[in-house]
This record gives C-alpha cells, structure tokens and sequence, in this order.
C-alpha cells in the first residue's frame, strides 16, 4: 500500500513566510511603544497624574507619577509588541494587541495628565454619549450591509432624524412624538436609498451620497426659512429625561453613567444585544445573512431577497433616525444647519472598524467616542497637543482596518449589489 | 393528492417513509422567449417516476433555462407544467419545492461562510417560536445528520462550505434537496467540477436513489456520462427537442443528434515530431488573488511541433500558471523561459510580441470586448502597428480587410466584420479569439478552456486549427479541464494537482489513471520527493 495523496505531503513541506500579519504587528507595537517610552517620557514632568473619581481635583483618585507612567506604560507596549513579534501565545494575539494599543493609550494620558487631573466619571460619561448616535448609526449600517445594501447615507438619516424630531417635538409639545417622527425621518431617506437601490438598481454609494446632500439641503433650507424666524413654535423641543434608578445610580464610576442616564442610553445598548442575538440566532438573521452573501442561493431555496433588503433597509432608517433625535432631543435643545457636522460618516466608519457586527461597531463608536471627548479634555486642560489630531483618529482608525491591518475585515459577498432575478 | 406538500417537511418522526406514488412529471408546450430569442420552443417531455432521464443538448441550447422554468426561477410564456397529472404553476422555488421538485444548480447555490448545517436548513429553518424565529440548531443538524444517512451521503454539518472541497459541496447540495423531501431531483452539469472517480461517486448516488423511488433529471452535454446513467434521453437543440433515445444508442448517433449532423470527435492528428524546446518552465511558484499558494514549484517543458495538455480539476493552479506565464500575474520563484528569452517581470504585451498566442479561459472576461465589433476584436494586439495603424491612428481601410481575410479563413460566423461580437455565439466569438491570436508569427500558442462554452461544431474546428498550427512547428500548451479534450489533443499529458505536476504521461494511458492522478493519488513513490 504505497499509495500517497499530495495532500499529505503538502502538509510537510508548506513553509509560513516570515512576516505574518502578528510580526507586522509586533513591529509596529514596538516602535510606537519605544516612541512612547522615549518621547512622552522625555517631555511628561516629574508630577502626578491624578485620575479622579470625582468631579474635582479633590477627592478619591488613582495617581501615578507622569514621567513614571509614561515610560511604563510605553515599555508594556513593547511588550507586547515583543510577544506578537516573537510569534508566542498565537492564540491570544487580539488580547496582546489591544492591550498594547491600550497601554500606549496610558502612556499618552500620563503624559498628558501629569500635573492635572482627569475626571473619570466625567470622561466615561462624555465618551458613552458622543458616541450614542455612532452607535446607532453604525447599527443602522449593520442592519443594511448585512443584508446587501451598502449605507453611506447614515449623515442624512442623521439629518432628518434631528430636524424631523425637533420640529414635531416642538410642535406637539411632546418628546415622545419628537422621537417618533425622528425615526419616520430616517426612513424617509431610508425608504428612498431602498427603492433606488432594490427597485432601480442605481449604484448604491451613488445614491447615499445624493441622499446626505439632499438632506443637508432640505433641513437647512427648512431651518432658516422656518425655523429661525420662528423658534419659539418651531425649534423648541422637549428634553429627553434621565432616568436615575436608586441604588444603582449610586456605584461609583458604573452607576452615575448607566444609571442616571437617557433613555437613548438604553435604546443603544438593548438595540446592540438584540441586532447581535437577532442576527446569528434567528430565521429572520439567518435569512438576512444569507442575502447579503449569496442571495441568488437565497432565492433558489424560497426567499424573498427583495422584501428582505426592503425590510431592514427600513428597519435601519428607524434606528438611524432614531441616532438623528440624539442631536436635537439630547444634546442640544434646538436644531441648526448640519449640526450633525459628519458624526453620521464616523458611524460608517465604526461600522466598518467593527467588522459589520453589532459589537464591533459597539466597540469602535465607543473606541471614537472616547477620542471625540480626550480632544476636549485636552483643549480644556491647553494641551500641546492639537485636538484636530485626535478628531482625526476615527478616520485614521477606518484606513488601517480597511488596510487589512487589524485582522481582515470582510464585508458581506454580495454587499452593494443589486440582485437581478433570474 | 393537492395537500401532499403543504409542509416543507414531515413532522419529526415521519421521515423514514418514502412516498406510495412516486411523482410523475410531464413538460407540455413549455415555451420561452427573450425578447426574439426562442429559448424554449413547445418542448414536451415527461419523466417517469423513479427514472434517470438524461436531458442532452450543447451550451445554449436551452437546458438550463427549460429547468430554470420547472424550478419556478423563471416562468413559461406558453406551456404547462403537469405533476401527478395536476397542472402546476411556479411563482418561485418555494412552490417548486413544496410540488416535491429540488434542484442542484451548476453553480452551487450555498453560502460560503454558512456551516453546512445553516445551509441545508436556510429558506426551511426549525425555529422554537419567538418573533423572529429563534433558530433551533440541534434539530437542523439532526435533520442534516438523519438525511444523510439515510440516503447514504456522508456530509459534516458543522464543516463551513468554503473550506469544502466541490464534491463534498455537491453532496450538500443533494443533502438539500433531499432534506425537503422532494421525489424528483434536478441535477444541472453536476459533472462539470468534478473528477472521474467523484463523477463515478454520483452515478453511484443517483442509481441509489432511483432505487428509493425518486426521480431524476440530468442536465448534460456529455454523452459517456448520459449512456451510463440514463434510463431514458431527450436531445434538445436550438430550444427544440430534437429526438428521445434509449442508452444503447451510439456517442456518434448522440453527437449528431445533439449538433445536427455528423460529427467527428476523434480530433484527427498524425504523430508529433517535437524539435527544438521552446517554452521552459522552472521552480515556478506562483499565488492566487489571495495570497495562498496556488502553483507550487512547476517544471514544464513544451517544445516546437508538441501539444502538452495540462489536466486536471479546476482550480489546482493551472489558471495561474498561465496567467504567470503571460506575465498576468506576479512570479513569486522560479524562472520561465521562451527558447533563451526569460520572461519574468516582461509584460504582456511584449510576451504577446515575442512570439506568444493567448487564448484565454474567460472569454467574455479577457478574451473580447463585446462592445467592440469583429473588426476591431481582431486587431486588440496589432492595433498600434503597421499594416493597422501607428500611435495616433488607425487605418480603417487595413483593419477591415484584415476582418474580410480572417473571418473567411476562421469560419467565423457573423452578419458582418462590422456587428458587434456581443451578438455571436459562444463559438464564433472564440473563433474570433483565436484567429486574433494565431495571425501574428508564433513560436508558443497557449490555448485555455479553447473551447468551453463552444459548440461541437466550432469545438472540432478549433482543435483542428491547433492541431494545424502544431504542425507547423508551433509549441503548444493546452488547458483543459475536459479530460477528453486534453487526451484528444495531447501529445504529451501533465496532471496538475495542487499547484504541482504530479506526472507526465501519453495521451494513451488509460483514462482511470489519469483520473487518479487528478485526485491526487499516485501509485508508486510521492513524486514531490523528488
């Protein structure tokens, strides 16, 4: 019996080139640790950087001496540059890489904070509501990609939310109906970006573009010829209220975010869990999935692809609409022309940053979040560092993930294009 | 008898029975158009319950879009559909699947980055309730489990598809229809994708399952297969059916039938006298679109006056061999050399300029512009030299002569050199293709998938216009994954088989050992020690 298949001889002989994705890595961690044991060190004074758990420089706080810290910090990095370059523990390679990215992240602050303060309820606070509409956003971009249909117009769902919701919550007098129509806003320009794309088969990205700037122009004709001159009746809404639950709100840190917080707050974190579960534990996910990646095979077992893609499309206008109430509702007590300034692109960005899941782009919106609200800390405490940089960084982020650089991101088979019957 | 397939599936419990009466299907007047085309012109067909019933005919002759029609893809503009002597009308598969019809498409109709399991049960999924569906998993891999034994075809249904190899897809495929408990099974080209021992596999399969009383229709256009299997034969020609036949007829009585007259398919050669060594190939390794090794340390030697014919199943490197060969793609060791002329990093164009003819395996892809007319299609890689133009013009005057001369000499079939090659069959446009790359003066022609897509009648043209240019001293290379078609033309035979060639052989082995060569089997020492 000499017989032998090819397989088996394969297996031995199949080298692994020397630079894999975790050596790039590795290198990279490496480099920008070593920079920031160098760098940051040299410049941060000798002083402590308090975090705070309070509102003020007084009270309990987490403190560390900046100069030490900064250097520490950046060596952990290199570290666990170290590990991902010397090619250990490959199966923990993620955790090693955002353990790096996180003790730079540290460096960065110790330097930073060194001789200041930073308020940590205060700065997870700010972080979780920046990124509330991103999250969102990016959800409504879950909902649209997974099942085919590319989502570039998240920014004028956004838009139309934010109007929608502050003309008819001034209005009726009601936030409830403010939030109500904020989603009928999305799906207005849902509902358009669906038919133009299932129905008429016009490039998707084409179209999403065409969408923002017909929102940003209809809400900013709307807003000065209705609005300004009249926002007493017209640009006044209601507030969201926060909810403050007894006893939880009282956990330090945790319980003033969560526990005292919107009901946007929740909205985001149950529409996360439940798109998540929905998606891979369910028939209508299931079937969802399947029409974003192959639904031609989609159709050949009895689904209907179109009614599928118009469902969540749709489906995705209320969430993004309801991202788009954030703005008017929760942030600010009025709508002003293209307030919403790009937040709706950052969404896409997280989306795509967090590999089209819905806790990934959690994760990136929280990721962003946080960098929107380090660029005001930093302005507020006159940091060297230009705000504009971390602004930056979602966008930065966005090109290293496409770049393939942060595991592969994949984007469903058959996403952006239209399915012929037939 | 209408309540019979209400359900996608029986209750659990239920599934062992097979059905009392097996399930009868008549085609009546089944007719299509698109737009002046008549895809289907008042076919009549009936298959008998438990029958393998052979639907032959060439690419475009209307198989597909006839099945397409009886598994609700498409619908009839005249004709009916008749199932148990019941007429039916089908909206979409679903109403397909519920008369008890499955169908396991060409291209495979599975997801990817699904397990096995999710697939089987998408469009038919075991949910527990809730308002969404929650799916129930365990059932759905039992259900995959129980089907699979029962009918005898051994699938993982938690393996991911993509990392299946295409016959273990095929068999999920089968596992699918089954799953819903249709009775007649239709299989298009299933043969196309696999080797002569997987295709041994299916018939295996499909003479079981016959045996369990269902019934199935087999889509092909190759006769071996059909004189193996078939119980009963309609040829179908032009969106005609052209004649039925028993499996004693003869592959030539078929052939006929099939392309209208006589046909030759022995390609007529006298014995090679090889010269000199033309193109030589060494070490080469090469990787696919995604970075994985698809060829991997090749040596191939071809020289004047040969045909080597690489075999082999799709998708074992030969696309990119060739494709690194024409300096299409990026080499990564090795060397490729045409008589003292290294090849490596030159481009296309002057590779193409060296002496090199290209028929390339995607023609609509790479072989031709459709949008641009015969004329033009002729001259793609002369069109900035004498005698058709220079850097800034064209001589319209030589470019259509050219066409007059070439559409003349290579039987090309067209209204005129000026209508556009869009509009041609499969066959002409490839004879376009050819003859473009067989007008300059060549010392290496490299033909792959000469004739996929292409009727018998051009395919017979074709070969023997390579065999005509062999013969005049040209070395050439041919890819193919029709066995026949590489034994037909070869003077020498190399089996590739993951990105490496497994042996050499003549074109008079027999047929079983090439095609174990070409699952990667070799019977005495491994070739890779070298």
């Amino acid at each position: 019996m000499s017989t032998t298949t090819v397989e088996e001889m394969a297996e031995v002989a199949a080298p692994e080139p020397f630079w894999t994705r975790q050596r790039h890595l590795g290198l990279a961690l490496i480099l920008i640790g070593g920079l920031a044991a160098v760098v940051f060190g040299s410049l941060a004074p000798s002083e402590d950087a308090r975090f705070t758990l309070s509102e003020d420089a007084a009270g309990a706080a987490l403190s560390i001496n900046g100069q030490f810290g900064a250097v520490l910090f950046g060596l952990l990095t290199v570290a666990a540059g170290g590990v991902l370059f010397a090619g250990l523990l490959k199966r923990w390679s993620n955790v090693f890489l955002v353990a790096g990215i996180l003790s730079f992240l540290l460096s960065f602050l110790c330097w930073q904070v060194a001789g200041e303060f930073m308020p940590l309820v205060d700065t997870t606070d700010g972080t979780l509501e920046l990124a509330l509409p991103l999250i969102l956003g990016a959800l409504a971009g879950v909902l649209g990609e997974r099942t085919g249909v590319v989502n570039v117009a998240i920014e004028g769902q956004f838009l139309m939310g934010a109007f929608a919701g502050a003309l008819v919550g001034t209005m009726a007098g009601s936030v409830w109906a403010g939030l109500l129509s904020a989603a009928v806003g999305g799906v207005i320009i849902a509902a358009i970006l669906a038919v133009m794309a299932i129905r008429y088969l016009v490039d998707q990205v084409v179209v999403g573009i065409v969408l923002n700037l017909f929102a940003l122009g209809i809400t900013g004709f709307l807003y000065e010829r209705l609005m300004q001159p009249n926002a007493q009746t017209y640009n006044q809404p209601p507030q969201m209220p926060e909810w403050r639950i007894p006893g939880l709100a009282d956990i330090p840190v945790v319980g003033p975010v969560l526990f005292e917080a919107n009901l946007l707050v929740w909205v985001a974190l149950v529409l996360v869990v439940v798109i998540h579960f929905g998606l891979n534990r369910t028939r209508w996910g299931l079937r969802t999935r399947a029409v974003g990646e192959h639904p031609t095979a989609a159709d050949t077992v009895g689904i209907r692809v179109r009614g599928l893609r118009y469902l969540n499309v749709l489906l995705g206008g209320v969430v993004a609409g309801i991202g788009g109430a954030y703005f008017t509702l929760v942030a600010t007590g009025s709508f002003t022309k293209n307030m919403t300034a790009g937040a709706g692109f950052i969404a896409l960005a997280a989306l795509i940053f967090g590999r089209f899941t819905p806790f990934g782009a959690f994760g990136a919106a929280l990721f962003f979040g946080f960098a929107q609200k380090l660029a005001t800390y930093l302005s507020a405490i006159d940091s060297p560092v230009p705000s504009q940089f971390l602004n930056m960084l979602p966008y930065l982020a966005t090109l290293i993930a496409v770049a393939g650089l942060v595991g592969r991101v994949r984007a469903p088979a058959a996403d952006g294009q239209p399915y012929i019957k037939g | 008898m209408t309540e019979r397939r209400l359900a996608f599936h029986h209750p659990p419990g239920s599934v062992t029975e097979t059905r009392e009466i097996p399930l009868k299907l008549e085609l009546r007047g089944i007719t299509k158009r698109f737009g002046d085309l008549v895809a289907n012109d008042h076919i009549d067909i009936t298959v008998e319950p438990g029958e393998v019933h052979a639907l032959l005919g060439e690419n475009g002759a209307g198989k597909s879009t006839l099945m397409n029609q009886l598994y609700g893809l498409l619908q009839p503009d005249e004709g009916q559909i008749v199932v148990d002597d019941e007429p039916r009308v089908f909206k979409s598969p679903r109403d397909a699947i519920a008369a008890g019809i499955g169908m396991v498409h060409q291209h495979f109709m599975l997801v990817p980055v699904f397990t096995v399991a999710e697939n089987i049960a998408l469009g038919a999924e075991e949910v527990r309730g809730g308002p969404l569906g929650w799916l129930d998993r365990r059932r759905s891999r039992r259900d995959v489990i129980e089907t699979s034994e029962r009918y005898g075809l051994p699938v993982d249904p938690d393996a991911l598809i993509e990392d299946l190899p295409v016959g273990a897809q095929q068999r999920v495929e089968i596992v699918k229809a089954l799953t819903r408990e249709v009775d007649l099974l239709i299989l298009d080209e299933p043969t196309a994708v696999l080797t002569p021992q997987e295709t041994e596999e299916l018939l295996t399969v499909m003479r079981s399952l016959t045996a369990m009383g269902k019934s199935i229709v087999f889509i092909t256009h190759k006769l071996k297969e059909v004189k193996a299997i078939a119980d009963r034969i309609t040829v179908i020609r032009r969106g005609q059916v052209v004649g039925t036949a028993s499996p004693d007829t003869s592959e030539e009585e078929l052939a006929a039938l099939m392309v209208g007259r006589a046909v030759n398919l022995e390609v007529e050669k006298s014995p090679a006298e090889p010269g000199d060594s033309i193109l030589k190939i060494s070490g080469l390794v090469v990787d696919d679109d995604r970075g994985v090794r698809a060829v991997d340390g090749v040596d191939l030697e071809v020289r004047a006056g040969e045909v080597l014919g690489i075999a082999g199943v799709q998708g074992n490197g030969q696309t990119e061999l060739v494709e690194a060969v024409m300096g299409l793609r990026d080499v990564r060791a090795g060397a490729i050399h045409l008589e003292n002329e290294d090849l490596v990093g030159r481009s296309t164009k002057r590779i193409l300029r060296s002496g090199v003819g290209y028929v390339p395996e995607d023609r609509s892809h790479d072989g031709v512009v459709k949008e641009f007319s015969v004329e033009e299609n002729l001259i793609l890689d002369m069109y900035d030299r004498a005698p058709f133009g220079n850097a800034f013009r064209i001589d319209g005057g030589a470019v259509a002569s050219n066409a007059r001369h070439r559409v003349e000499q290579f039987d090309i079939r067209c209204q005129s050199p000026a209508s556009l090659v869009g509009a041609l069959s499969g066959g002409n446009q490839q004879k376009v293709v050819v003859a473009r790359e067989m007008s300059r003066p060549l010392r290496l022609f490299i033909a792959s998938q000469p004739t996929r897509g292409v009727d018998v009648g051009s395919i017979e043209f074709i070969h023997s216009r390579i065999i005509h240019e062999r013969d005049q001293g040209t070395a050439v290379l041919v890819v193919s994954s029709e066995l026949d078609e590489v034994v037909g033309l070869a003077d020498r035979i190399a089996v590739m088989y993951r990105g490496r060639i497994l042996a050499i052989v003549s074109p008079d082995t027999p047929r079983e050992e090439i095609g174990l060569l070409m699952a990667g089997i070799t019977g005495d020492t491994p070739e890779g020690a070298k």
